[in-house]
Parts: structure tokens; C-alpha cells; sequence
């Protein structure tokens, strides 16, 4: 198979793939580039464990074709903390008030929050909850990661 | 224990940082040097002959390593009743039998020599009803048991039957009885991770396993044995656990596909990884056991349970795996959950051409709480007794010997009925309000250890360097119950230092000691009696370095002060103070006297004493290092299935209340408490988490999860069909603690993993009732069925 060429910027730094034209994003952050923190529940769009942000939006990279992707800027769950290593409030506050257990789903559901906190700095608990509501949790009943994702919208707020 | 630093304390999982950040490593992220990718061909029928298979084709295809069929590896027997072979041979019996694997350098060239394997069947008839399976005449679906003796029935000859004292006696005092038919189905674990694990051989034939099992030492006794059955005896098997990405019963049998990735290893002689795709995740993975009730209970005018009788019906499937077994503990429910003087109950489970079944959160406590809590609803009802004040009238208590001989220690079950009485505002709001109901459930688990196994233990060692960092092998797994921070709490408590000097290594056969699984809600409450020891032993060695060297750093210290200050005079120290363990203690890693905490001479960093200990010349230097093996003095179950299998009992109650819209069958949970005697939290936020995490599922058990099984195969094998409760079904869980300060437990604290899933399809299905009317009694309790039963009642009416 012919391999084709894909330029963008993955976390922060300008990259080029050089991956069968077939592969979708996901295939491709775990295997061409080993960031293998992004993950695949279902592999069908139905579960948001694969959930990364592009250009500013969630979106589900398993269906998500590479050749989609250049030019455009992909956040995945290994571009949240910064560049030096300190977490993300959205990962200190996970990790506070339990909202990762397996944590099979949590790079998903982080992601998912941080796109809508970079929208909506203060968003409603509703909203809160619209936006994780493509991503599964089979551990945690949801209740906690809200929590966290409400936590980490003060720790945002105290920062600024 | 007012002074507790670390234990009852919110400790954050900083220890799980790598779980936020992606890094992580799962199952599916792990690569080994050369690895192969494996795939496993399924039947094509649910019960045929094998006539042919060819597997010529696959294996000419570029980058095929390896293609095996049963006809090609040794036919061994393995499972819970050695009644099936790893790949089919002859016979297929469910669609998700094991016909070939292959192993390829990708998995897009193993799925592509998947299709060019031709696999010739004769279709033969088959039986999918465990009532159908059990008549005479039936279709056999096996016709030899693992020792090649002829079987004649499909109905499996196990054990489950238990009776005390006696039914017929327990009827004439009886003033009230209710009989009720009850039925659960077919529900999917749903690990967010899929299954999978990678096998690897040396050039030695010993096996190392990456996996992700509950069970590393029960699983490495099964290869360890089906490796001596294929010609391997004596290898060495090797299970490391890697992250795991939620279990809840999944990881309690050594699975096919394990044994599949083994002989793939075997005969490519390289790691070979399988992984399943969410498909057959729903397709191959052995669910929730289905149950069908008969159960009949009474009680006398006061309300005050007279007997009890069940009779449950379970579809095996095709195969044995540990859903058969479920019976030894809905035995516990239906003996023991409310004070119940004669019982019997008694299991039948059946072969059929259906998928099999596993462990899944609970056990068959689940299924069999659901019978006995709608029963004893049914009952209330009848005698006009408050449901809530039946099951006060009835509540076990603390010093009870039930009729299957547990004995209750610590006991919080009728302060959890109050509490969730008084926070759905019971007496004001039962049965008030149209279209509200109100309906609870309790339920008694297994908490202090299950002794399903002769050995029940939990193994850990704990060693601590020069530093002050201690490393601990922990036996156990974590699934994401949070056990790396609760145990490193109990063990930072005990031994005087802090969490964050604490690093886990968990369930490597290689590394650590034996223990019996982390199943049975047992976790927390083995490991950390067995921490407990081992810390004490540990402090005990640290307590004696100091006392041996204390004095010659204290002598440093002083002529360091002199060296300072010429005038400085060794003060008048009390050196009986610090001449015996005894009267010495460590704190946040300080070491110090007893009888002086603070005292400016006698305080010690541990590291300081640690490297005076050790590096002190040839036959002097010492090394801390600790090992406990708790087995806790329970009792395996008898030939009566009597015994106390557990040290102590989980109590808990779940009290909801609905809002049903009679137009379109819609259930909303309105308000749902759960309160559950946890002994004592070790960590407040993690136990609400596994409540939380519990109900959410015992939710989706009751309302819409239902693995749809239609002549044998899964017609809803995704996240589209089959239905999960996501964020936006808010299911209002207030998790509500009772500390009761268990006596044998860790600090005092109990198991909490299962129960909180236990009572909650009861709770829900009682408040529908008490809101609707109607009961709907096999479970999920779909919008279609109350409609339909909404339907019939109007006809009635
Ligand atoms: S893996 Fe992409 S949505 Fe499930
Ligand atoms: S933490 Fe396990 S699936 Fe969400």
C-alpha cells in the first residue's frame, strides 16, 4: 500500500506522517507516532476513549481519517500538561477528587473537558455533562469526573 | 484513632498521575520486541459438526506466522469443568467457539488469513431455552464429561441445594405467603478495556504472560498445568499484570484466548498479543450470568419472616466457566439477608447452545437480591406492613448466626434502612404521589475475605531502603478500584511514613506472594490486614537500628555543637528513653521517644537511622525488609453449603424514588441513596466512587442494559444497541457512609466493591411499582414493558 504524507501540528510541535492513506487519526497517534495515551474503546464512534482535539473541538480520532487531518492542529491527552510537566487542573483535579479509576476512559473524557473549557470557561453543570455524554465510563458512574471537571473550572478561575 | 494522619483521609491518586497523562500502559499499548498479532476464528452455527478445515490458504498468505486449528494442537481439557478444548475440535456448541487462530506480523493480515481459513460444518439441532434443555429428549450438547464417561442429561450435576431448618413448619406459621416468578438476563461487563493479553516464551520454554487478570496466581496454576498437559511440565509461567482497564468479574477465569495466545506464541516463538475488538468483547467474552426465579416466602401476623423457598433456573451455555458457580452465592442473600429461619433454595443449571457465563460485579448476589427484595415488597404488601418497617422487623444484627452459618460481627443494615428512610422522606412520601414511587432494597455480601479456595491469604512484602522509600509487592490487582492509594495510606499509617515514600507493585507472580484474587470485594480488607503485619514487623527492625545507633548519632550531633561552640556542654540526656523498641516510635517519618516526642535530642529523621544501620561495616549492616501472609480464620462451605466463608458482612440499603411517565414508559430516577456499612472509609472519596460506580451499573441492570441473545448469537454486539447509562442519564447517587468500626477489619474497615450494585435494580423496580402499580419482573425494566404491563392493568381494571 502506498503510504501518503500528512503535515500538522501535534502538540504544539509541526509533524509529518507518512502513513497508509486508510488509517485514521487514532491508528495513527498510537502507531506511527507512539502516543499510545489515546485510546480505542469501540473503534466505531460510539464510546469517545479516543476522543482528541482538533483545531479546538473534541472529536473521535478512530473514525477520523488522516488524510483529514493536515494542516490542522491536533491536541491529544500527552499535550495537556505543559511543556515543563506540571498537570493540567483538569488532570490535578481528576486525580483529586476521583475521577479517574481504570482510567481507560479518562484521556478521552480530559479531553473532552479541556475542548469545552477553552470555549466555555464557566460552564453549567449541564454543560458539563452534555460534553462528556459521548464518552463511556463504566467505573465511575460520572458523578466524580463532573465533580473534577467543576473543580478544575475553579482552580482555572482562581489561576487567572 | 482520632490521630489517624493518612487512614479516613481524602488522599488524592497522585500515585495514578500516569493514568491523566497517557502514560499509562494497557494491554493495548504494550509491544513487545518481534511481536505477533493474533486473531481467532468463531463458528459459523451455534451447534454443527466440523466436517473439514483447511487452513492452506491463510497460510500462505505474506506475513502469516502461524495457523492453528484443534486438529493441529493437543486436545487438552480446560475450564472450571474441563469441558472444552482450547480450539474445537469435531463439534462446535455456540457461535463463540474457538475454531482456528492465526498469528500474523499485523492484525489487518491476521483478520485477512481469518477469511481464507474454510471451515466446512453440518448444521444439527439445537436447544436455547434451559427449560427446554433440561426435558428428556433434548438435544445432547455434550455427550462425554472431561473423563469420557457418556452424559445423558444437559443438566449439570453440581451441588446447589440448601435447606435449614424446616419449609413445611415455616408455612403452617405462616399468616401471610407470596409466590412470585422473577427472571435477569444476559448483561455485558463492559470494560472500557478490552481483553486481551500478550504471551511470550524464552528460549527455555518458560512462559511470561502480560495480562490483565483479577486472579495472577490462579491463572498461572491453570497454564502452569495446561502447559504440563501439552509436554511443558515444569516450565516456569510468569503473569504480569499491566494496567487494566476495568475488570468487574471479567479477569476471573483464565479465558480461551489466553490459552490461544500461548500455543500462537509456542509455535511462532515469538510474543504474540490478542486483543479483542469491542465486537468480541460482546460476542466472546462470558457475561453476566441469567438467572429464573421461583420464590415463595411468608411471614407471621407480626411481620417476623417464617421461611423462605426458591428455586432458580440458570442457562449455563455451552460451556463451564465460573456463571455456574454463582449459586454458592446467591445462597447468602436467599439464607441470610434478613433474619429467615427455614430456607432452602435450590439451583439447576443447564447446558445449552448459548453463550457461557462468568463473574460479574456482585456474583449472583444480584440476581438472587433482586428475587428476595421484590419478594419481600410482595410481601409487605400483603401483610400491610411498611415495606421499610418489614425489613427493620427482619434485620440482621450483630452476634446473629444465620442459617448458613455466618456469623454477623460489626452489622449496620437497620441504620442504613433509617437513613435511607429518612432522606427520601419515606413516611411522608410512600405511596403519596401518582407517577412518584418509593422503593428500597438491602443487601449482605461477603467483606472480609471469601474462602472459595483452601487458601484464602493475601501475601506482601515491604522493604525499605536507606532513604526511607519503601517498595512494596503487593499480590493483589488494581482494576481501578483506587488500591494503590488506599493501601499505600494503610501502609504510611503503620508504619510512620508517608504516601508519597510509598511505591506498589502489584499482581507479578514473579515478585510477589500468593494471594487468592482481587474478587469477592476482598481487596482492601486482605491486603490490608496482611500491610498491617508486615508494617509492624518492618517498624519493629527500623525500632531496633535505632535503638542500636541513636546513641552514637546523638554523641555526633553533640560534638558537632561543641565543634560550633566550644562552651557547649553535653547535656543530661535520659538514654533509657531510647534503649528499647518499645519505647520508641516513628510519625511522618520522624523517629522519636515515646515518652518525649518532641525531644530535641531523641528526633530522627528514618533515613538517618536507616543509613546508620547499613552502612556500618562487614557482619553489621542491616537491611529492613518485611513479609506478612494474612489468611484470615474463615471456613470453606461444608457439604450443606454451610460455613463463614467471610470474616465479616457488607450490609447496605438503597432507597430511590422514580418519576415513570405513564405515556411513553420512561423511568427517571429522582433521588437514589445508598448507604452501605463500610466498617471505616479509609479513603471517603474512593469508597464514594465504588458506590457511586456500582449503582450506576446496578442502574443500567435494572433500566436498560440486556444483552439481546436470539437462537445463540448477540444481536446487539456495540455501544449503539447495547444501552449503558452515559452523563446525560443523571442517576443521582448520595452515597451515605456507616462506619460501624469492624473489629477484624483494616482500621476497621469492610469491602465496598460489589455491594453497592447489589440492592439497586430492586430499589428501582419496588419505587416503579409504588409508582405505577405495576410490577414488571424480569429485568431490564424497558419503557415497552411498562408500557405493555400498563396496557394489561387498564384491561383489568
Ligand atoms: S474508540 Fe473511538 S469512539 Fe470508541
Ligand atoms: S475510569 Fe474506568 S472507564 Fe472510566
Amino acid at each position: 500500500m502506498k503510504n501518503v504524507s500528512v503535515t500538522f501540528t501535534l502538540n504544539g510541535d509541526l509533524v509529518t506522517a507518512e502513513v497508509p492513506a486508510t488509517w485514521t487519526l487514532l491508528k495513527t497517534l498510537r502507531e506511527y507516532f507512539e502516543l499510545t495515551g489515546t485510546k480505542e474503546g469501540c473503534g466505531v464512534g460510539e464510546c469517545g476513549a479516543c476522543t482528541v482535539i482538533i483545531d479546538g473541538n473534541a472529536v473521535s480520532s478512530c473514525i477520523y481519517p488522516i488524510l483529514e487531518v493536515e494542516g490542522t492542529s491536533v491536541t491529544t491527552i500527552e499535550g495537556v500538561a505543559d511543556k515543563n510537566g506540571a498537570l493540567h487542573p483538569l488532570q490535578k483535579a481528576f486525580l483529586e477528587n476521583n475521577g479517574v479509576q481504570c482510567g481507560f476512559c479518562t484521556s478521552g473524557m480530559i479531553m473532552s473537558a479541556k475542548a469545552l473549557l477553552d470555549h466555555n470557561p464557566k460552564p453549567t453543570k449541564d454543560q458539563i455533562r452534555t460534553s462528556i455524554a459521548g464518552n463511556f465510563c463504566r467505573c465511575t458512574g460520572y458523578v466524580q469526573i463532573v465533580d473534577s471537571i467543576e473543580k478544575a473550572v475553579e482552580m482555572i478561575k482562581e489561576k487567572k | 484513632m482520632s490521630d489517624l494522619l493518612y487512614v479516613g483521609k481524602n488522599i488524592p491518586r497522585t500515585i495514578e498521575v500516569d493514568k491523566v497523562t497517557g502514560r499509562a500502559i494497557y494491554i493495548n499499548d504494550l509491544k513487545r520486541p518481534g511481536m505477533l498479532y493474533g486473531k481467532i476464528l468463531y463458528s459459523k452455527y451455534a451447534h454443527a459438526k466440523i466436517k473439514s478445515i483447511d487452513t492452506s490458504k491463510a497460510e500462505k498468505l505474506p506475513g502469516v506466522r502461524a495457523v492453528l486449528s484443534g486438529y493441529t494442537i493437543p486436545d487438552v481439557r480446560v475450564g472450571f469443568l474441563k469441558d472444552q478444548t482450547v480450539l474445537k475440535k469435531g463439534v462446535v456448541r455456540q457461535f463463540r467457539d474457538e475454531v482456528a487462530a492465526v498469528a500474523a506480523i499485523s492484525e489487518e493480515i491476521a483478520e485477512e488469513a481469518l477469511d481464507l481459513i474454510d471451515v466446512e460444518y453440518e448444521e444439527r439441532p439445537a436447544v436455547f431455552d434451559p427449560a427446554e434443555a433440561m426435558k428428556e429428549g433434548a438435544v445432547l450438547i455434550h455427550e462425554v464429561d472431561a473423563r469420557g464417561k457418556p452424559i445423558t442429561s444437559n443438566i449439570i450435576p453440581l451441588p446447589w441445594k440448601f435447606k435449614a431448618g424446616d419449609i413445611e413448619q415455616g408455612r403452617k406459621d405462616s399468616a401471610y405467603v407470596v409466590k412470585d416468578n422473577l427472571a435477569t438476563t444476559w448483561v455485558n461487563q463492559c470494560c472500557m478495556g478490552t481483553s486481551g493479553c500478550v504471551a511470550e516464551f524464552d528460549m527455555n520454554n518458560n512462559l511470561t504472560l502480560y495480562n490483565q487478570t483479577n486472579v495472577p496466581f490462579l491463572d498461572k496454576q491453570r497454564i502452569t498445568e495446561y502447559l504440563a498437559a501439552i509436554g511443558l511440565k515444569g516450565k516456569n509461567v510468569r503473569v504480569v499484570n499491566v494496567t487494566v482497564g476495568g475488570s468487574f468479574g471479567t479477569k476471573l477465569d483464565t479465558d480461551i484466548y489466553e490459552f490461544i495466545s500461548i500455543q500462537l506464541a509456542l509455535k511462532t516463538r515469538k510474543p504474540v498479543k490478542i486483543l479483542f475488538s469491542r465486537e468480541e468483547e460482546f460476542r466472546a467474552l462470558p457475561p453476566r450470568q441469567p438467572a429464573r426465579f421461583t420464590i415463595e416466602q411468608g411471614c407471621d401476623k407480626d411481620g417476623r419472616l417464617t421461611f423462605r423457598k426458591c428455586e432458580a433456573l440458570l442457562d449455563n451455555g455451552a460451556y463451564t466457566s465460573w456463571g455456574v458457580t454463582t449459586p454458592s452465592v446467591m445462597m447468602m442473600p436467599m439464607s441470610s439477608l434478613y433474619r429467615v429461619p427455614n430456607v432452602s433454595f435450590e439451583a439447576t443449571c443447564v447446558y445449552t447452545n448459548n453463550i457461557y457465563c462468568q463473574a460479574m460485579r456482585g456474583y449472583g448476589n444480584p440476581q438472587a437480591t433482586f428475587a428476595v427484595e421484590v419478594s419481600m415488597d410482595r410481601l409487605a404488601e400483603k401483610t400491610g406492613i411498611d415495606p421499610a418497617e418489614l425489613r427493620l422487623i427482619n434485620s440482621n444484627k450483630s452476634g446473629d448466626l444465620t442459617p448458613m452459618r455466618l456469623k454477623i460481627t460489626s452489622c449496620g443494615l437497620e441504620e442504613c434502612i433509617n437513613s435511607v428512610k429518612k432522606s427520601l422522606d419515606w413516611d411522608n412520601k410512600k405511596s403519596k404521589n401518582r407517577k412518584r414511587g418509593l422503593g428500597m432494597a438491602s443487601l449482605i455480601h461477603v467483606a472480609g475475605g471469601a474462602r472459595v479456595y483452601l487458601s484464602d491469604g493475601h501475601g506482601i512484602m515491604i522493604k525499605v531502603d536507606q532513604n526511607g522509600h519503601v517498595d512494596v509487592l503487593e499480590s493483589g490487582t488494581d482494576q481501578g478500584q483506587g488500591s494503590p492509594t488506599v493501601i499505600s495510606q494503610i501502609i504510611a499509617e503503620s508504619l510512620g511514613f508517608r504516601p508519597e515514600d510509598i511505591s506498589l507493585t502489584f499482581g507479578d507472580t514473579g515478585l510477589c506472594l500468593w494471594d487468592a484474587g482481587t474478587h469477592a470485594s476482598r481487596h482492601t480488607f486482605m491486603a490490608g490486614n496482611a500491610a498491617i503485619r508486615a508494617c509492624e514487623s518492618a517498624k519493629r527492625q527500623i525500632l531496633q537500628i535505632a535503638v542500636e545507633k541513636m546513641p552514637r548519632l546523638i554523641k555526633n550531633n553533640v560534638k558537632r555543637e561543641q565543634k560550633k561552640n566550644p562552651n557547649f556542654l553535653e547535656p543530661e540526656l535520659d538514654y533509657d528513653m531510647i534503649s528499647d523498641p518499645e519505647k520508641l516510635d516513628i510519625k511522618n517519618r520522624m523517629v522519636f521517644p515515646k515518652a518525649a516526642p518532641d525531644h530535641k535530642y531523641f528526633r530522627f529523621e528514618v533515613s538517618d537511622i536507616l543509613r546508620s544501620g547499613l552502612h556500618v561495616g562487614i557482619g553489621e549492616s542491616k537491611v529492613v525488609v518485611a513479609e506478612a501472609f494474612y489468611d484470615p480464620p474463615t471456613e470453606m462451605l461444608d457439604r450443606e453449603m454451610k460455613g463463614n466463608l467471610s470474616l465479616t458482612y457488607a450490609f447496605g440499603t438503597t432507597g430511590v424514588e422514580v418519576e415513570v411517565d405513564e405515556e411513553t414508559g420512561k423511568v427517571t430516577i429522582v433521588n437514589l441513596f445508598a448507604a452501605h456499612d463500610v466498617g471505616k472509609a479509609i479513603n471517603p472519596t474512593l469508597v464514594k466512587g465504588q458506590i457511586y460506580g456500582a449503582a450506576y451499573i446496578g442502574a443500567g441492570y435494572a433500566l436498560t442494559e440486556e444483552m439481546l441473545v436470539e437462537n445463540g448469537r448477540v444481536m446487539n454486539p456495540n455501544f449503539r444497541d447495547y444501552k449503558m447509562l452515559t452523563a446525560k442519564d443523571v442517576i443521582p447517587v448520595e452515597p451515605i457512609i456507616i462506619e460501624t468500626d469492624e473489629r477484624d477489619g483494616p482500621f476497621g474497615a469492610k469491602g465496598i466493591g460489589e455491594p453497592g450494585l447489589v440492592p439497586t435494580a430492586p430499589a428501582i423496580a419496588n419505587a416503579i411499582y409504588d409508582a405505577i402499580g405495576v410490577r414488571i419482573n424480569d429485568l431490564p425494566i424497558t419503557p415497552e414493558k411498562i408500557i405493555t404491563a400498563l396496557k394489561e392493568k387498564k384491561k383489568q381494571d
